[in-house]
């Protein structure tokens, strides 16, 4: 299963045309304890970068954009009831979304595992 | 409390910057200073660590002055709606410095001390309060700014146990009173107060040996560094106003529910800014008013939110929202038209283009605790 990465710190991991995403640790630890998750309904469409679900801290909102255009399948409905979920496994439990993909070509503008770590310990 | 600065200019420090830094602090620029906003616990465990035992908060960023002289109380009236003459030695009052329309420059604490008033005011005023201070009392008073020393906040219902250990004359002073006092021998004032709505402490150290007592304080087992994001969110749920953005100099006290600073007798004498206006106010009511907002679901509505009827009409705008740890949900304040402002009123929220159901609450959002006696 391949697992890239956005700028935004969004993770998305695909499983034949249906990909998941979520925000990765440093998204976290940027964003401190969370309080809010607001996640789509199933059959929205979303374009690259839209704003598709939202998190928020005590302190600020923030949102999280789909790395890939398609239809949503499935927003996580545990984190909404408890955001805290998403703290304690971001890259399991703690998933976002799942979207039925596009336009499997805007893969190649996210990064891979190297790449992404590479981002994150140029940021500090 | 007030505006943040820009990243680009040059930032202020505190006295306790090194100890900041050394604690893991996240340090974000707030009114022209290097401030921590949060340190490694996180805001929501540095607020209910407040609620439950004794937080330490930096506020040396704020202004300190005394002002002295045989007409010092009568000058400093002159500004401010409160009744100083009538205050006794050793106690502290909540005021606002008016201006000539009644709006409010800053809000601040005073407390009368032997020849004068000890003022506390917010850092991102301080320079323009002190300056309004001194061209209005020049003459018959003399403000001398305490650029030298550090503030401390002691904060939550372990703070007096604390601060007796170290400090044990601390033990019978009462809310609201000033006391000069050596704490772990060094030579402080403090008053009882703060702005958590917690009992505890705000204590005025020496600059050089501000760190030395902070240290003295973090070594308590009650205590635990807290930063300006758990502030925040201590004040909102005491239902405190923050500066420049729950009031500005476009409200006035009784726009902004604090009609209680305009005391009795200056309201016979009317011998402050924008009196008439303020007085007509009280005597005829405002279009809008400062009240408790509580979402009924999950979603914090942020500063700047629309505030709408229920018939989708516009009534006012949040000035202050977010998540209250202790409350354990959602919690806003803010201005509605009158007529809304009503305890129990339903009204929405716009949070992201969506009405998200409220109502209007009393204040505070959890139960204050101070030591009244």
């Amino acid at each position: 299963m391949t697992v890239k990465y956005t700028k935004d710190h969004e993770w998305i991991s695909v499983n034949g045309d249906i990909a998941t995403v979520g925000i990765t640790d440093y998204a976290l630890h940027q964003l401190g304890d969370l309080v809010f998750v607001e996640v789509p309904e199933a059959g929205r469409t979303v374009s690259q970068g839209d704003e598709t679900a939202v998190v928020e801290s005590v302190k600020a909102a923030s949102e999280v954009y789909t790395p890939v255009s398609g239809e949503v399948t499935e927003g996580n409905s545990g984190i909404a009831d408890d955001p805290a979920t998403v703290s304690g496994d971001p890259k399991g439990n703690g998933w976002f979304f799942k979207i039925k993909f596009s336009d499997s070509s805007e893969f190649d503008g996210l990064m891979n595992d190297a790449e992404y770590k590479a981002y994150v310990a140029s940021l500090d | 409390m007030s505006e943040n600065t820009s990243a680009s200019e040059i930032l202020l420090t505190t006295p306790l910057d090194a100890l900041h830094r050394a604690l893991g602090a996240k340090m974000v620029p707030f009114a022209g200073y290097a401030m921590p906003v949060q340190y490694p616990a996180g805001i929501l465990k540095e607020h209910l660590h407040t609620r439950e035992a004794a937080g330490l908060f930096d506020v040396s960023h704020m202004g300190q002055a005394f002002l002295m002289g045989d007409n010092a109380i009568e000058a400093f009236e002159a500004l401010v709606p409160g009744d100083y003459q009538g205050l006794a030695e050793g106690k502290t009052r909540y005021s606002v410095l008016l201006n000539d329309q009644g709006g409010i420059m800053d809000d601040l604490m005073a407390t009368r001390i032997a020849g004068g008033l000890y003022l506390v005011v917010n850092a991102a005023c301080k320079t323009q309060d002190f300056a309004h201070i001194e061209a209005n009392t020049r003459g018959r008073a003399k403000l001398e700014i305490l650029a030298d020393r550090a503030l401390l906040a002691l904060q939550g219902p372990k703070a007096g146990a604390v601060l007796a250990r170290l400090a044990p004359t601390t033990a019978d002073m009462t809310f609201m009173t000033f006391r000069k006092v050596d704490i772990a021998g060094i030579a402080c004032f403090t008053t009882r107060s703060g702005y958590t709505g917690e009992d505890g402490f705000e204590i005025s150290v020496p600059a050089d040996r501000a760190e030395e007592l902070a240290k003295k304080l973090l070594a308590e087992p009650e205590v635990e560094p807290i930063g300006l994001g758990a502030r925040d969110s201590l004040r909102l749920e005491a239902g405190l106003c923050l500066y420049g953005h729950d009031i500005d100099t476009h409200t006035t006290p009784i726009e902004g529910d604090i009609k209680w600073v305009v005391n009795k007798r200056r309201r016979e004498d009317k011998g402050f800014p924008g009196a008439d206006f303020i007085l007509g106010q009280l005597a005829n009511g405002t279009e809008r008013l400062r009240v408790g907002i509580l979402p009924d679901g999950r979603a914090p509505a942020r500063e700047g939110t629309e505030v709408q009827d229920l018939n989708g009409n516009t009534i006012g705008t949040v000035t202050s929202g977010g998540f209250g740890p202790s409350v354990g949900g959602p919690i806003a304040m803010g201005y509605v038209k009158t007529a809304f402002a009503t305890e129990g009123t339903p009204v929405n929220l716009i949070v992201r283009g969506k009405a998200l159901a409220a109502k209007i609450v009393k204040m505070p959002f959890t139960q204050k605790s101070y030591k009244t006696a």
